[in-house]
Protein backbone atom coordinates (compact mmCIF):
# COMPACT_ATOMS: atom_id res chain seq x y z
CA UNK A 1 0.00 0.00 0.00
CA UNK A 2 1.25 3.56 -0.81
CA UNK A 3 2.41 5.02 2.35
CA UNK A 4 1.92 9.01 3.65
CA UNK A 5 4.84 10.52 5.67
CA UNK A 6 2.61 11.98 8.61
CA UNK A 7 4.73 15.07 10.36
CA UNK A 8 3.09 13.78 13.74
CA UNK A 9 2.82 9.98 12.87
CA UNK A 10 5.57 9.02 10.66
CA UNK A 11 5.08 6.84 6.89
CA UNK A 12 1.74 5.53 7.78
CA UNK A 13 -0.42 3.19 5.27
CA UNK A 14 -2.58 5.83 2.74
CA UNK A 15 -6.05 4.69 4.11
CA UNK A 16 -5.37 6.02 7.26
CA UNK A 17 -5.89 9.93 6.31
CA UNK A 18 -8.01 11.35 3.99
CA UNK A 19 -7.71 13.91 1.50
CA UNK A 20 -8.84 17.41 1.95
CA UNK A 21 -7.86 19.51 -1.46
CA UNK A 22 -5.70 21.38 -2.32
CA UNK A 23 -4.64 24.72 -0.06
CA UNK A 24 -6.48 27.74 -1.24
CA UNK A 25 -6.21 31.27 -0.59
CA UNK A 26 -9.82 32.50 0.27
CA UNK A 27 -11.00 36.19 0.01
CA UNK A 28 -12.75 38.35 2.29
CA UNK A 29 -16.35 37.14 2.04
CA UNK A 30 -17.74 41.19 3.07
CA UNK A 31 -15.57 42.76 0.20
CA UNK A 32 -15.74 39.62 -2.34
CA UNK A 33 -18.30 39.90 -5.59
CA UNK A 34 -20.48 37.03 -5.51
CA UNK A 35 -18.47 36.43 -9.06
CA UNK A 36 -15.19 36.05 -7.04
CA UNK A 37 -17.03 34.55 -4.49
CA UNK A 38 -18.21 31.81 -6.59
CA UNK A 39 -15.16 31.19 -8.36
CA UNK A 40 -13.76 30.36 -5.19
CA UNK A 41 -16.31 28.03 -3.78
CA UNK A 42 -16.36 26.00 -7.12
CA UNK A 43 -13.34 26.48 -9.38
CA UNK A 44 -10.23 24.51 -8.98
CA UNK A 45 -6.95 24.16 -10.58
CA UNK A 46 -7.41 21.28 -12.37
CA UNK A 47 -4.50 20.51 -13.96
CA UNK A 48 -1.78 18.23 -12.79
CA UNK A 49 1.09 19.84 -11.06
CA UNK A 50 2.75 19.87 -7.65
CA UNK A 51 0.30 20.70 -4.83
CA UNK A 52 0.29 21.65 -1.79
CA UNK A 53 -2.84 19.79 -0.25
CA UNK A 54 -4.92 19.50 3.30
CA UNK A 55 -4.46 15.99 4.56
CA UNK A 56 -5.62 14.15 8.02
CA UNK A 57 -4.63 11.41 9.97
CA UNK A 58 -8.04 10.11 10.88
CA UNK A 59 -6.67 8.17 14.12
CA UNK A 60 -5.26 11.18 15.19
CA UNK A 61 -7.15 13.61 13.77
CA UNK A 62 -4.05 16.02 12.89
CA UNK A 63 -4.22 18.10 10.01
CA UNK A 64 -1.00 19.01 8.10
CA UNK A 65 0.09 20.44 4.34
CA UNK A 66 1.55 17.50 2.05
CA UNK A 67 3.19 18.51 -1.48
CA UNK A 68 2.41 16.27 -3.59
CA UNK A 69 2.77 15.98 -7.70
CA UNK A 70 -0.50 14.87 -8.92
CA UNK A 71 1.09 13.59 -11.59
CA UNK A 72 3.08 11.01 -10.54
CA UNK A 73 1.82 11.17 -7.11
CA UNK A 74 4.83 11.64 -5.48
CA UNK A 75 5.30 13.30 -2.02
CA UNK A 76 7.17 16.23 -2.07
CA UNK A 77 7.15 17.42 1.48
CA UNK A 78 5.20 16.93 4.70
CA UNK A 79 4.56 19.76 7.21
CA UNK A 80 2.83 20.92 9.82
CA UNK A 81 0.13 23.74 9.30
CA UNK A 82 2.25 26.28 11.63
CA UNK A 83 5.19 25.47 9.77
CA UNK A 84 3.45 25.86 6.07
CA UNK A 85 1.63 29.40 7.45
CA UNK A 86 5.34 30.87 8.71
CA UNK A 87 6.93 30.34 5.29
CA UNK A 88 3.99 31.00 3.21
CA UNK A 89 2.36 34.51 3.53
CA UNK A 90 -0.94 33.89 1.63
CA UNK B 1 -8.97 -18.90 -39.00
CA UNK B 2 -5.28 -18.96 -38.74
CA UNK B 3 -4.75 -19.46 -42.25
CA UNK B 4 -6.41 -16.30 -43.28
CA UNK B 5 -4.85 -14.52 -40.40
CA UNK B 6 -1.48 -15.27 -41.92
CA UNK B 7 -2.59 -14.94 -45.52
CA UNK B 8 -3.64 -11.28 -44.10
CA UNK B 9 -0.02 -11.05 -42.73
CA UNK B 10 2.10 -11.57 -45.35
CA UNK B 11 0.01 -10.11 -48.07
CA UNK B 12 1.34 -6.32 -49.12
CA UNK B 13 -2.31 -4.66 -49.11
CA UNK B 14 -4.85 -5.30 -46.27
CA UNK B 15 -7.13 -7.52 -48.05
CA UNK B 16 -10.13 -6.41 -45.65
CA UNK B 17 -12.41 -3.40 -45.93
CA UNK B 18 -11.25 -0.99 -43.22
CA UNK B 19 -13.25 0.67 -40.71
CA UNK B 20 -12.45 4.22 -41.33
CA UNK B 21 -9.92 5.86 -44.10
CA UNK B 22 -6.93 7.81 -42.29
CA UNK B 23 -6.63 10.85 -43.98
CA UNK B 24 -2.72 11.21 -45.15
CA UNK B 25 -2.40 14.78 -43.89
CA UNK B 26 -4.22 17.79 -42.31
CA UNK B 27 -6.05 20.08 -44.08
CA UNK B 28 -4.87 24.21 -43.04
CA UNK B 29 -8.33 24.20 -42.48
CA UNK B 30 -11.45 22.98 -41.38
CA UNK B 31 -15.46 24.34 -40.15
CA UNK B 32 -15.00 22.67 -36.91
CA UNK B 33 -12.11 20.70 -35.02
CA UNK B 34 -13.24 18.22 -32.20
CA UNK B 35 -10.41 17.16 -29.80
CA UNK B 36 -11.13 13.89 -28.33
CA UNK B 37 -12.31 10.54 -30.74
CA UNK B 38 -13.95 8.93 -27.80
CA UNK B 39 -17.75 7.99 -28.43
CA UNK B 40 -18.77 11.99 -27.30
CA UNK B 41 -16.05 13.34 -29.61
CA UNK B 42 -17.27 10.89 -32.38
CA UNK B 43 -20.50 10.83 -31.61
CA UNK B 44 -20.89 14.60 -32.18
CA UNK B 45 -18.78 14.74 -35.54
CA UNK B 46 -21.97 11.80 -36.48
CA UNK B 47 -24.70 14.09 -35.69
CA UNK B 48 -23.20 17.02 -37.18
CA UNK B 49 -22.43 15.10 -40.45
CA UNK B 50 -25.77 13.87 -40.35
CA UNK B 51 -28.38 16.05 -39.42
CA UNK B 52 -26.85 19.55 -39.92
CA UNK B 53 -25.22 18.84 -43.07
CA UNK B 54 -21.66 20.45 -41.90
CA UNK B 55 -18.66 17.94 -43.36
CA UNK B 56 -16.09 19.73 -43.51
CA UNK B 57 -14.29 18.30 -39.76
CA UNK B 58 -11.86 17.44 -38.61
CA UNK B 59 -11.58 14.60 -35.15
CA UNK B 60 -7.78 15.18 -33.31
CA UNK B 61 -6.92 12.29 -31.22
CA UNK B 62 -4.12 12.23 -29.61
CA UNK B 63 -3.70 8.10 -29.00
CA UNK B 64 -5.77 5.73 -30.99
CA UNK B 65 -10.28 5.58 -31.06
CA UNK B 66 -11.73 4.84 -27.91
CA UNK B 67 -8.25 4.69 -26.00
CA UNK B 68 -10.09 6.82 -23.70
CA UNK B 69 -12.50 6.38 -20.80
CA UNK B 70 -15.24 5.12 -23.50
CA UNK B 71 -12.72 2.51 -23.59
CA UNK B 72 -11.96 1.88 -20.26
CA UNK B 73 -15.47 2.06 -19.00
CA UNK B 74 -18.02 -0.79 -17.17
CA UNK B 75 -20.98 0.37 -19.68
CA UNK B 76 -23.93 0.82 -17.59
CA UNK B 77 -26.79 2.51 -19.02
CA UNK B 78 -29.52 4.10 -17.23
CA UNK B 79 -32.03 7.13 -16.76
CA UNK B 80 -33.13 6.85 -12.62
CA UNK B 81 -31.29 9.72 -12.12
CA UNK B 82 -32.63 12.47 -9.54
CA UNK B 83 -33.08 15.87 -11.11
CA UNK B 84 -35.98 15.92 -13.50
CA UNK B 85 -33.23 17.75 -15.65
CA UNK B 86 -31.23 14.51 -15.74
CA UNK B 87 -33.53 12.16 -15.82
CA UNK B 88 -34.55 13.91 -19.01
CA UNK B 89 -31.92 14.09 -20.90
CA UNK B 90 -30.89 10.17 -19.92
CA UNK B 91 -33.84 8.99 -20.79
CA UNK B 92 -33.52 10.37 -24.17
CA UNK B 93 -30.07 8.76 -24.61
CA UNK B 94 -31.77 5.25 -23.75
CA UNK B 95 -34.11 5.90 -26.51
CA UNK B 96 -31.39 6.41 -28.69
CA UNK B 97 -29.50 3.38 -27.31
CA UNK B 98 -32.28 1.62 -28.67
CA UNK B 99 -31.91 1.77 -32.60
CA UNK B 100 -28.28 2.69 -32.35
CA UNK B 101 -27.54 -0.89 -33.46
CA UNK B 102 -29.54 -0.54 -36.87
CA UNK B 103 -28.22 3.05 -37.35
CA UNK B 104 -24.86 3.05 -37.45
CA UNK B 105 -25.07 -0.81 -38.91
CA UNK B 106 -22.96 -2.27 -36.16
CA UNK B 107 -24.01 -4.98 -33.24
CA UNK B 108 -23.57 -2.61 -30.08
CA UNK B 109 -24.08 -5.97 -28.41
CA UNK B 110 -26.99 -3.57 -25.99
CA UNK B 111 -28.43 -5.50 -23.56
CA UNK B 112 -31.34 -4.44 -21.35
CA UNK B 113 -30.67 -5.93 -18.03
CA UNK B 114 -32.45 -4.63 -15.32
CA UNK B 115 -30.57 -2.65 -12.65
CA UNK B 116 -30.59 -3.14 -8.74
CA UNK B 117 -29.63 0.17 -6.46
CA UNK B 118 -29.47 -1.96 -3.23
CA UNK B 119 -30.69 -0.04 0.34
CA UNK B 120 -28.67 -1.21 3.44
CA UNK B 121 -29.94 2.19 5.36
CA UNK B 122 -33.29 4.11 5.89
CA UNK B 123 -31.64 6.98 4.54
CA UNK B 124 -30.84 5.70 1.14
CA UNK B 125 -34.27 4.43 1.07
CA UNK B 126 -35.91 7.54 1.72
CA UNK B 127 -33.79 9.11 -1.52
CA UNK B 128 -34.50 5.99 -3.62
CA UNK B 129 -37.99 6.89 -3.01
CA UNK B 130 -37.74 10.36 -4.06
CA UNK B 131 -35.72 9.23 -6.85
CA UNK B 132 -38.08 6.45 -8.05
CA UNK B 133 -41.17 9.12 -8.16
CA UNK B 134 -39.10 11.89 -9.87
CA UNK B 135 -38.79 9.09 -12.60
CA UNK B 136 -42.15 7.75 -12.54
CA UNK B 137 -43.35 11.12 -12.91
CA UNK B 138 -41.30 11.86 -16.17
CA UNK B 139 -42.48 8.41 -17.63
CA UNK B 140 -39.17 6.43 -16.73
CA UNK B 141 -39.76 2.86 -15.52
CA UNK B 142 -38.55 2.87 -11.60
CA UNK B 143 -40.01 1.54 -8.25
CA UNK B 144 -38.77 0.59 -5.10
CA UNK B 145 -38.61 -2.71 -4.24
CA UNK B 146 -38.92 -4.69 -0.69
CA UNK B 147 -35.88 -6.76 0.15
CA UNK B 148 -38.22 -9.96 -0.45
CA UNK B 149 -38.47 -9.04 -3.56
CA UNK B 150 -34.90 -8.94 -3.81
CA UNK B 151 -34.01 -11.75 -2.26
CA UNK B 152 -36.46 -13.52 -4.70
CA UNK B 153 -34.72 -11.36 -7.87
CA UNK B 154 -31.28 -12.47 -6.66
CA UNK B 155 -31.30 -16.22 -4.85
CA UNK B 156 -27.38 -16.23 -4.92
CA UNK B 157 -27.20 -13.19 -2.99
CA UNK B 158 -26.54 -12.88 0.86
CA UNK B 159 -28.85 -10.88 1.96
CA UNK B 160 -27.59 -9.84 5.36
CA UNK B 161 -23.81 -8.97 3.39
CA UNK B 162 -21.94 -11.01 6.14
CA UNK B 163 -23.78 -9.41 8.55
CA UNK B 164 -22.40 -6.00 8.00
CA UNK B 165 -24.95 -4.49 6.47
CA UNK B 166 -28.33 -6.13 5.76
CA UNK B 167 -30.03 -5.07 2.48
CA UNK B 168 -33.30 -3.24 3.01
CA UNK B 169 -35.16 -2.93 -0.68
CA UNK B 170 -33.93 -1.46 -4.01
CA UNK B 171 -34.40 0.68 -6.65
CA UNK B 172 -35.11 -1.23 -9.55
CA UNK B 173 -34.82 0.29 -12.90
CA UNK B 174 -36.03 -2.24 -15.58
CA UNK B 175 -34.29 -0.51 -18.45
CA UNK B 176 -30.89 -0.55 -17.39
CA UNK B 177 -28.69 -1.95 -19.76
CA UNK B 178 -24.96 -2.78 -20.77
CA UNK B 179 -23.69 -2.49 -24.53
CA UNK B 180 -20.23 -3.26 -26.12
CA UNK B 181 -17.62 0.06 -25.47
CA UNK B 182 -15.57 -0.37 -28.08
CA UNK B 183 -18.37 -0.89 -30.77
CA UNK B 184 -19.76 2.08 -29.98
CA UNK B 185 -16.48 4.58 -31.03
CA UNK B 186 -15.92 2.24 -33.77
CA UNK B 187 -19.84 2.59 -34.91
CA UNK B 188 -19.73 6.42 -34.64
CA UNK B 189 -16.30 6.94 -36.18
CA UNK B 190 -17.40 4.67 -39.17
CA UNK B 191 -20.43 6.52 -39.60
CA UNK B 192 -18.94 9.90 -39.33
CA UNK B 193 -15.93 8.24 -41.73
CA UNK B 194 -18.33 7.71 -44.30
CA UNK B 195 -20.10 11.53 -44.58
CA UNK B 196 -16.73 12.60 -44.64
CA UNK B 197 -15.56 13.54 -41.57
CA UNK B 198 -11.69 13.30 -40.57
CA UNK B 199 -10.90 11.22 -37.98
CA UNK B 200 -6.91 11.82 -37.28
CA UNK B 201 -5.46 9.32 -34.67
CA UNK B 202 -2.05 9.95 -33.18
CA UNK B 203 -2.43 14.06 -33.40
CA UNK B 204 -2.05 15.93 -30.16
CA UNK B 205 -3.61 19.18 -29.66
CA UNK B 206 -1.03 21.23 -27.86
CA UNK B 207 -2.63 24.55 -27.98
CA UNK B 208 -5.65 26.34 -29.03
CA UNK B 209 -5.62 29.70 -30.46
CA UNK B 210 -8.07 33.02 -29.96
CA UNK B 211 -7.91 36.34 -31.78
CA UNK B 212 -10.20 38.95 -29.89
CA UNK B 213 -11.79 36.36 -27.78
CA UNK B 214 -12.34 33.90 -30.66
CA UNK B 215 -11.13 30.68 -31.29
CA UNK B 216 -8.98 31.23 -34.60
CA UNK B 217 -6.99 28.09 -34.93
CA UNK B 218 -5.28 24.94 -33.16
CA UNK B 219 -1.70 24.22 -33.07
CA UNK B 220 -1.28 20.15 -32.91
CA UNK B 221 1.48 17.71 -33.25
CA UNK B 222 1.13 17.26 -37.28
CA UNK B 223 0.50 21.36 -37.73
CA UNK B 224 -1.73 23.75 -37.69
CA UNK B 225 -5.13 24.35 -38.89
CA UNK B 226 -7.10 27.05 -38.82
CA UNK B 227 -10.57 27.24 -37.48
CA UNK B 228 -13.60 29.19 -35.84
CA UNK B 229 -14.82 26.50 -33.56
CA UNK B 230 -13.27 23.81 -31.61
CA UNK B 231 -15.46 21.41 -29.61
CA UNK B 232 -13.70 19.93 -26.90
CA UNK B 233 -14.43 16.25 -26.18
CA UNK B 234 -11.48 15.12 -23.90
CA UNK B 235 -13.25 13.82 -20.91
CA UNK B 236 -10.21 13.18 -17.93
CA UNK B 237 -7.81 15.87 -20.03
CA UNK B 238 -10.50 18.44 -19.57
CA UNK B 239 -8.65 21.18 -17.62
CA UNK B 240 -5.87 20.88 -19.95
CA UNK B 241 -7.50 21.94 -22.72
CA UNK B 242 -9.21 24.39 -20.92
CA UNK B 243 -5.79 26.27 -19.61
CA UNK B 244 -5.20 26.63 -23.19
CA UNK B 245 -8.26 29.47 -23.58
CA UNK B 246 -7.35 30.61 -20.40
CA UNK B 247 -10.54 29.34 -18.53
CA UNK B 248 -10.48 27.63 -14.81
CA UNK B 249 -13.16 25.07 -14.19
CA UNK B 250 -15.02 23.61 -10.96
CA UNK B 251 -13.78 19.94 -12.85
CA UNK B 252 -10.79 17.82 -10.97
CA UNK B 253 -9.61 14.96 -11.72
CA UNK B 254 -9.89 11.43 -9.68
CA UNK B 255 -8.76 7.83 -11.47
CA UNK B 256 -11.27 5.60 -11.15
CA UNK B 257 -10.37 1.79 -11.90
CA UNK B 258 -12.38 -1.09 -12.47
CA UNK B 259 -11.58 -4.91 -12.67
CA UNK B 260 -12.68 -8.07 -14.61
CA UNK B 261 -12.60 -11.81 -13.59
CA UNK B 262 -12.05 -14.87 -15.66
CA UNK B 263 -15.38 -16.19 -17.60
CA UNK B 264 -18.10 -17.61 -15.47
CA UNK B 265 -20.79 -19.98 -16.25
CA UNK B 266 -23.87 -17.46 -16.63
CA UNK B 267 -25.31 -16.98 -13.65
CA UNK B 268 -26.09 -12.74 -12.92
CA UNK B 269 -28.27 -11.14 -15.23
CA UNK B 270 -29.04 -7.70 -13.71
CA UNK B 271 -26.93 -4.92 -13.03
CA UNK B 272 -26.09 -4.48 -9.21
CA UNK B 273 -24.99 -1.82 -6.99
CA UNK B 274 -24.56 -0.78 -3.73
CA UNK B 275 -23.20 2.21 -2.85
CA UNK B 276 -22.72 1.69 1.09
CA UNK B 277 -20.48 -1.25 -0.50
CA UNK B 278 -18.85 0.54 -2.91
CA UNK B 279 -19.63 -1.96 -4.94
CA UNK B 280 -21.39 -2.59 -8.29
CA UNK B 281 -20.92 -5.81 -11.20
CA UNK B 282 -22.70 -7.24 -14.26
CA UNK B 283 -21.96 -10.16 -16.21
CA UNK B 284 -20.61 -9.76 -19.73
CA UNK B 285 -22.23 -11.67 -22.40
CA UNK B 286 -18.87 -13.55 -22.46
CA UNK B 287 -19.34 -14.55 -19.04
CA UNK B 288 -16.74 -12.38 -17.04
CA UNK B 289 -17.87 -10.30 -14.17
CA UNK B 290 -17.16 -6.50 -14.69
CA UNK B 291 -17.03 -4.48 -10.93
CA UNK B 292 -15.99 -1.50 -9.90
CA UNK B 293 -16.16 1.07 -7.04
CA UNK B 294 -16.15 4.61 -6.40
CA UNK B 295 -13.40 6.93 -7.27
CA UNK B 296 -9.64 6.85 -6.20
CA UNK B 297 -10.00 9.57 -2.98
CA UNK B 298 -7.43 11.57 -4.20
CA UNK B 299 -6.66 13.89 -6.93
CA UNK B 300 -4.73 12.26 -9.91
CA UNK B 301 -3.68 12.16 -13.48
CA UNK B 302 -2.42 8.82 -14.05
CA UNK B 303 -4.12 5.78 -14.91
CA UNK B 304 -1.74 3.39 -12.97
CA UNK B 305 -3.63 0.33 -10.60
CA UNK B 306 -3.51 0.05 -7.09
CA UNK B 307 -3.53 -3.35 -5.14
CA UNK B 308 -5.65 -1.26 -2.15
CA UNK B 309 -8.60 -1.30 -5.24
CA UNK B 310 -8.27 -4.30 -5.69
CA UNK B 311 -8.77 -6.11 -2.09
CA UNK B 312 -11.35 -3.47 -1.01
CA UNK B 313 -13.34 -4.45 -4.08
CA UNK B 314 -13.32 -8.25 -3.77
CA UNK B 315 -13.63 -7.93 -0.14
CA UNK B 316 -17.50 -6.02 -0.49
CA UNK B 317 -17.83 -8.85 -3.73
CA UNK B 318 -17.31 -11.30 -1.27
CA UNK B 319 -19.77 -9.81 1.40
CA UNK B 320 -22.59 -9.75 -1.68
CA UNK B 321 -21.66 -13.07 -3.15
CA UNK B 322 -19.26 -15.57 -0.95
CA UNK B 323 -19.47 -18.14 -3.67
CA UNK B 324 -17.07 -16.48 -5.96
CA UNK B 325 -14.83 -16.83 -3.39
CA UNK B 326 -12.19 -19.26 -5.66
CA UNK B 327 -12.56 -16.68 -8.54
CA UNK B 328 -9.76 -15.25 -10.17
CA UNK B 329 -9.62 -11.42 -11.51
CA UNK B 330 -7.66 -11.19 -14.83
CA UNK B 331 -7.60 -7.45 -15.38
CA UNK B 332 -7.59 -4.54 -13.72
CA UNK B 333 -7.73 -0.57 -14.87
CA UNK B 334 -7.77 2.94 -14.77
CA UNK B 335 -9.52 5.75 -15.83
CA UNK B 336 -9.46 9.74 -15.90
CA UNK B 337 -12.58 10.95 -14.26
CA UNK B 338 -13.37 14.79 -14.87
CA UNK B 339 -15.50 14.79 -12.00
CA UNK B 340 -18.01 18.13 -10.95
CA UNK B 341 -19.50 19.37 -7.57
CA UNK B 342 -23.11 18.16 -8.56
CA UNK B 343 -22.14 15.46 -10.64
CA UNK B 344 -23.53 16.59 -13.65
CA UNK B 345 -21.93 17.83 -16.55
CA UNK B 346 -20.49 20.90 -18.15
CA UNK B 347 -21.83 21.61 -21.57
CA UNK B 348 -22.44 23.34 -24.73
CA UNK B 349 -21.14 27.36 -24.94
CA UNK B 350 -18.37 28.70 -23.34
CA UNK B 351 -16.94 32.34 -22.24
CA UNK B 352 -14.84 31.92 -25.41
CA UNK B 353 -16.34 32.13 -28.51
CA UNK B 354 -15.92 29.66 -30.85
CA UNK B 355 -15.03 27.18 -27.80
CA UNK B 356 -17.68 24.62 -26.64
CA UNK B 357 -17.16 22.08 -24.11
CA UNK B 358 -18.54 18.68 -23.70
CA UNK B 359 -16.80 17.41 -19.98
CA UNK B 360 -17.57 16.65 -16.42
CA UNK B 361 -18.68 13.21 -17.71
CA UNK B 362 -17.06 11.74 -14.43
CA UNK B 363 -18.11 8.20 -13.37
CA UNK B 364 -21.47 8.35 -15.37
CA UNK B 365 -21.31 9.83 -19.23
CA UNK B 366 -21.20 6.66 -21.56
CA UNK B 367 -24.70 6.01 -21.25
CA UNK B 368 -25.09 9.95 -22.44
CA UNK B 369 -22.77 9.12 -25.59
CA UNK B 370 -25.84 9.38 -27.98
CA UNK B 371 -27.54 12.11 -26.37
CA UNK B 372 -24.55 14.47 -25.99
CA UNK B 373 -23.70 13.77 -29.54
CA UNK B 374 -26.98 14.87 -30.69
CA UNK B 375 -27.30 17.47 -28.06
CA UNK B 376 -23.58 19.06 -28.64
CA UNK B 377 -24.05 19.07 -32.45
CA UNK B 378 -27.59 21.07 -32.25
CA UNK B 379 -25.35 23.68 -29.74
CA UNK B 380 -22.68 23.80 -32.49
CA UNK B 381 -25.03 24.04 -35.41
CA UNK B 382 -27.68 27.00 -33.97
CA UNK B 383 -24.64 28.77 -31.45
CA UNK B 384 -26.98 28.17 -28.77
CA UNK B 385 -27.37 25.47 -26.02
CA UNK B 386 -29.93 22.87 -26.81
CA UNK B 387 -32.82 22.94 -24.68
CA UNK B 388 -32.29 19.67 -23.14
CA UNK B 389 -28.55 20.89 -21.56
CA UNK B 390 -29.36 23.95 -20.66
CA UNK B 391 -29.13 23.18 -16.72
CA UNK B 392 -25.36 21.74 -17.87
CA UNK B 393 -24.31 25.21 -18.85
CA UNK B 394 -20.88 27.03 -18.02
CA UNK B 395 -22.57 29.40 -15.70
CA UNK B 396 -24.49 27.20 -13.40
CA UNK B 397 -22.27 27.73 -10.93
CA UNK B 398 -21.54 31.57 -10.85
CA UNK B 399 -25.60 31.59 -10.51
CA UNK B 400 -25.24 29.13 -7.82
CA UNK B 401 -27.78 26.97 -9.53
CA UNK B 402 -26.50 23.39 -9.09
CA UNK B 403 -27.81 20.41 -10.95
CA UNK B 404 -27.63 18.23 -7.73
CA UNK B 405 -26.87 14.34 -9.08
CA UNK B 406 -24.84 13.14 -6.39
CA UNK B 407 -27.46 11.25 -4.62
CA UNK B 408 -27.85 9.12 -8.19
CA UNK B 409 -24.68 9.27 -10.06
CA UNK B 410 -21.99 8.67 -6.94
CA UNK B 411 -21.19 5.06 -7.37
CA UNK B 412 -24.19 3.82 -9.57
CA UNK B 413 -22.20 5.17 -12.59
C1 LIG C 1 -13.43 2.66 -14.90
C2 LIG C 1 -14.55 3.50 -15.45
C3 LIG C 1 -15.85 3.02 -15.40
C4 LIG C 1 -16.91 3.78 -15.91
N1 LIG C 1 -18.16 3.24 -15.91
C5 LIG C 1 -19.19 3.88 -16.48
C6 LIG C 1 -20.47 3.28 -16.57
O1 LIG C 1 -20.67 2.14 -16.12
N2 LIG C 1 -21.47 3.98 -17.17
C7 LIG C 1 -21.28 5.24 -17.67
O2 LIG C 1 -22.23 5.81 -18.19
N3 LIG C 1 -20.06 5.84 -17.62
C8 LIG C 1 -19.01 5.19 -17.04
N4 LIG C 1 -17.77 5.79 -16.97
C9 LIG C 1 -17.59 7.15 -17.50
C10 LIG C 1 -17.40 7.12 -19.03
O3 LIG C 1 -16.43 6.17 -19.38
C11 LIG C 1 -16.95 8.46 -19.56
O4 LIG C 1 -17.70 9.51 -18.99
C12 LIG C 1 -17.14 8.56 -21.08
O5 LIG C 1 -16.64 7.39 -21.69
C13 LIG C 1 -16.46 9.78 -21.63
O6 LIG C 1 -16.38 9.69 -23.03
P1 LIG C 1 -15.65 10.79 -23.86
O7 LIG C 1 -15.80 10.43 -25.27
O8 LIG C 1 -16.14 12.11 -23.41
O9 LIG C 1 -14.13 10.72 -23.38
P2 LIG C 1 -12.94 9.68 -23.68
O10 LIG C 1 -13.46 8.37 -24.14
O11 LIG C 1 -12.06 9.68 -22.49
O12 LIG C 1 -12.23 10.34 -24.92
C14 LIG C 1 -11.41 11.48 -24.80
C15 LIG C 1 -10.32 11.35 -25.82
O13 LIG C 1 -9.61 12.58 -25.90
C16 LIG C 1 -8.28 12.31 -26.22
N5 LIG C 1 -7.45 13.49 -25.90
C17 LIG C 1 -7.19 14.01 -24.67
N6 LIG C 1 -6.40 15.09 -24.77
C18 LIG C 1 -6.14 15.26 -26.09
C19 LIG C 1 -5.37 16.21 -26.83
N7 LIG C 1 -4.69 17.21 -26.23
N8 LIG C 1 -5.32 16.09 -28.19
C20 LIG C 1 -6.00 15.09 -28.82
N9 LIG C 1 -6.74 14.17 -28.16
C21 LIG C 1 -6.81 14.25 -26.81
C22 LIG C 1 -7.96 11.08 -25.37
O14 LIG C 1 -6.86 10.37 -25.87
C23 LIG C 1 -9.27 10.29 -25.46
O15 LIG C 1 -9.26 9.30 -26.45
C24 LIG C 1 -16.68 5.06 -16.46
C25 LIG C 1 -15.37 5.57 -16.48
C26 LIG C 1 -14.31 4.81 -15.99
C27 LIG C 1 -12.92 5.36 -16.05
Amino acid sequence: MKLIPCPLNGLRPADEFVYGGEVRHMPDPATSSDAQWARYVFNRSGIAGVKHEWWCHIASGFWFILERDTLTDEVRSSQHVAQWHSTVHV
Amino acid sequence: MAWRLLKIGLSKNYPEPRMFTPPARLAPTYDAVIIGAGGHGLATAYYLARDHGLRNIAVIEKGYIGSGNTGRNTTIIRSNYLTPEGVRFYDRSIQLWRDLGDDLDINLFYSTRGHYTLAHTDATLRTMRWRAEVNKHLGVDSELVDAAAVARALPMMDMSCAGHAPILGALYHAPGAVARHDAVAWGYGRAADQRGVEIHQQTEVLGIETTGGEVSGVRTSRGHIATRCVISAVAGYTPRILDMVGLQSPIYIHPLQAMVSEPLKRWLDPIIVSGSLHVYVSQTARGELVMGASLDPRELHNTRSAIEFATSLSTHMLELFPFLAGVKVNRQWAGLADMTPDFAPVMGLTPVKGFYLDAGWGTWGFKATPVAGKTMAATVASGRNDPLITSFDWWRFERFELTGEKGAASVGH
